[in-house]
């Protein structure tokens, strides 16, 4: 364990039959830090995470994770991780309580350990009420939590989550944020992947945007963000021809045009001054516009700006 | 969360590899057999099906099938009480297809042990229910005019061939399970394997009335042999070789499905 990086991916390719999945990814993770892996369904985060785990073979690459090499040492690996998955890996007909203690004794804790375990996690996770119902009954969000849980049962030093909080409600979503933010501020390592811009700007100390088996960008969320912009005022346009008038009275601006929709989305850098300023030279070349809207940057305008396509134009799935 | 210190709090016992292969068996078989009580839809099968097979193969049946010398009651036990445990051997593919679609094979996967062991689980508990399901069954089977001859030590060994073949099965099961890509595809495919070795078979009408190519096959395949074995030990019809075919077939399908569970359950680790 020389570096200071817990996780260190090199090179790292995957196919499936013909279907390359992983097209050389480089990617390092300081020790005690959060990386956010972002990107579209299909992009290859989860396999990334399945190879990190232990789960995946992959093709050609050096892979280490807190120091081992996760192709000849999975075991030391495995004795170091913890792992939660896209699906709440629990068992539905056991309670939230009998899933953690059988769970720590398969850590291979003592009997008394893995009780006084199940018992402390249930009330970090504030399911203490929950503890005896079968977790059938449990909610999205609380199964989540549960399920987050159980891999912090050994108190492993680095962390996976692959996408936490993907079909959660808003409420629950911020509640497993708050758990996950003080993992980070103890000191564990975690590779989080996710598709919400929100997600990985709320949590991690880097982000790193994959598309399509790359990395694309890699930085910290405000690095990210500059490339962006902060937010992005969307016009659609009445016609036409009010279109192309448009266009050239905003050619100073960065912006990012729709013929067919004829929508214009620009990045606004410096707030409403800048909105203001757009909004006059509409008006004052009498623009006839259909609606005016002001969007906050998601995942869509960061690929927008790094790749030119929208997230959403991926099809394959992501395995 | 109070404490801020989270990593390493808890260290994990020291044992040999043998040690934590029994360790972790033990584990997963309580768990499977803790989810034969949680899950009402496993106890009701486990109760309701050996009555219910029971009484309606005596009493459908009953009349028509001329078995060519013991009353059909005491022709049927061996018969039944071999399908059902067929049919309950197929659980372990139904658990262990609801265990990879989870993700809880993955989890396992992911920490320091020996994972397959999850499967011994799920076979284990086949056992015991299958134990459980037997004993209502000839409880029925005594209510509806069951007369066996046999003796404590025929008993005993009726018990041990239907465990050993329970335990054959299950593995063969375990197999299914992770083949199967759906619980629905698992299903059909324990279907396919079950029915027809349990029905073209000597559970429910002497062989010798059978078709000659179906007769051949029903004569013998392993299913035939285990039940001829039990009838014999349990009301005297002669017993032939079916005795050491019935041990011979379940040590061979154990020796083969065993092998075969291990390797698909590691290549599951390369595949998807």
């Amino acid at each position: 364990m020389s570096e200071n990086n817990a996780i260190v991916i090199e090179g790292l390719t995957k196919s499936y039959k013909d279907v390359e999945v992983l097209k050389g990814i480089d990617l390092k993770v300081e020790r005690g830090t959060m990386l956010a892996l972002l990107g579209p369904n299909g992009a290859g985060k989860t396999t990334i995470v399945r190879i990190l785990s232990t789960l995946l073979k992959y093709d050609s690459g050096k892979v280490t994770v807190h120091g081992y090499d996760v192709k000849d040492q999975a075991h030391e690996v495995r004795q170091n991780i913890g792992l939660t998955s896209q699906y709440a890996a629990l068992d539905e007909f056991l309670t939230g309580m009998d899933n953690l203690v059988m769970m720590g004794r398969l850590f291979h804790l003592s009997k008394e350990d893995a009780n006084k375990r199940a018992h402390e996690l249930l009330e970090q996770f504030d399911l203490v009420d929950a503890a005896n119902r079968p977790v059938k009954t449990y909610s999205g969000g609380m199964r989540r939590r549960l399920d987050l849980a159980v891999s912090l049962i050994p108190t492993p030093p680095v962390i996976f989550l692959d996408e936490p909080t993907t079909g959660l409600d808003p409420r629950s979503r911020l509640a497993m944020w708050n758990v996950i933010k003080k993992l980070v501020e103890a000191d564990v390592t975690i590779l989080l992947t996710t598709q919400y811009l929100e997600e990985a700007d709320q949590l991690a100390d880097k982000i790193a945007v994959i598309d399509n088996g790359k990395v694309i960008a890699e930085g910290t969320s405000d690095e990210l963000k500059s490339k962006v912009g902060n937010e992005r005022l969307e016009l659609v346009i009445k016609d036409s021809e009010n279109f192309a008038r448009a266009v050239s009275v905003l050619a100073n601006y960065k912006f990012i045009k729709n013929d067919e929709e004829r929508t214009i989305n620009i990045t606004i850098d410096s707030g409403v001054q800048e909105i203001a300023k757009i909004l006059s030279l509409i008006e004052q070349n009498s623009v006839q516009i259909e609606s005016l809207s002001l969007h906050k940057p998601t995942l869509d305008d960061v690929f927008l700006q790094l790749t030119g396509h929208e997230a959403e134009d991926k099809k394959v799935e992501d395995k | 969360m109070e404490e801020t210190k989270m990593v390493g709090l808890y260290q994990p016992q020291q044992h040999s590899k043998l040690y934590w292969i029994f360790s972790d068996s033990l584990t997963f078989i309580k768990r499977s057999l803790k989810l034969i009580f949680r899950n009402p839809d496993q106890l009701i099968g486990l109760i309701v099906q050996p009555i219910m097979f029971m009484l309606l193969f005596r009493y459908v049946f009953g009349g028509a099938i001329d078995t060519g010398g013991p009353s059909y009651v005491n022709f049927l036990v061996a018969g039944i009480l071999v399908q059902m445990a067929a049919f309950g051997a197929l659980t372990t593919s139904y658990s262990v297809t609801y265990d990879m679609q989870k993700g809880i094979i993955d989890r396992l996967k992911s920490f320091p042990i020996a994972s397959w062991t999850v499967l011994t689980g799920h076979v284990v508990s086949d056992l015991f229910r299958n134990f459980i399901s037997s004993l209502i069954l000839l409880a029925v089977a005594f209510l509806v005019g069951f007369q066996p001859t046999a003796s404590l030590s025929d008993w005993v060994l009726v018990a041990l061939i239907v465990m050993l073949f329970t335990f054959a099965i299950s593995w063969l099961s375990a197999v299914l399970g992770l083949l199967a890509k759906s619980i629905e595809a698992v299903q059909w495919m324990g279907f396919l394997l079950v029915f027809p070795l349990t029905f073209a078979s000597a559970a429910f009408a002497p062989t010798e009335s059978m078709a000659t190519g179906l007769r051949i096959f029903a004569q013998n395949q392993p299913v035939t042999h285990v039940i001829e074995a039990i009838r014999a030990l349990m009301i005297g019809t002669p017993i032939g070789n079916h005795g050491i075919m019935a041990v011979i077939w379940c040590v061979a399908i154990i020796l083969v499905a065993i092998p075969l569970c291990a390797y698909l359950f590691n290549r599951q680790v390369s595949k998807s």
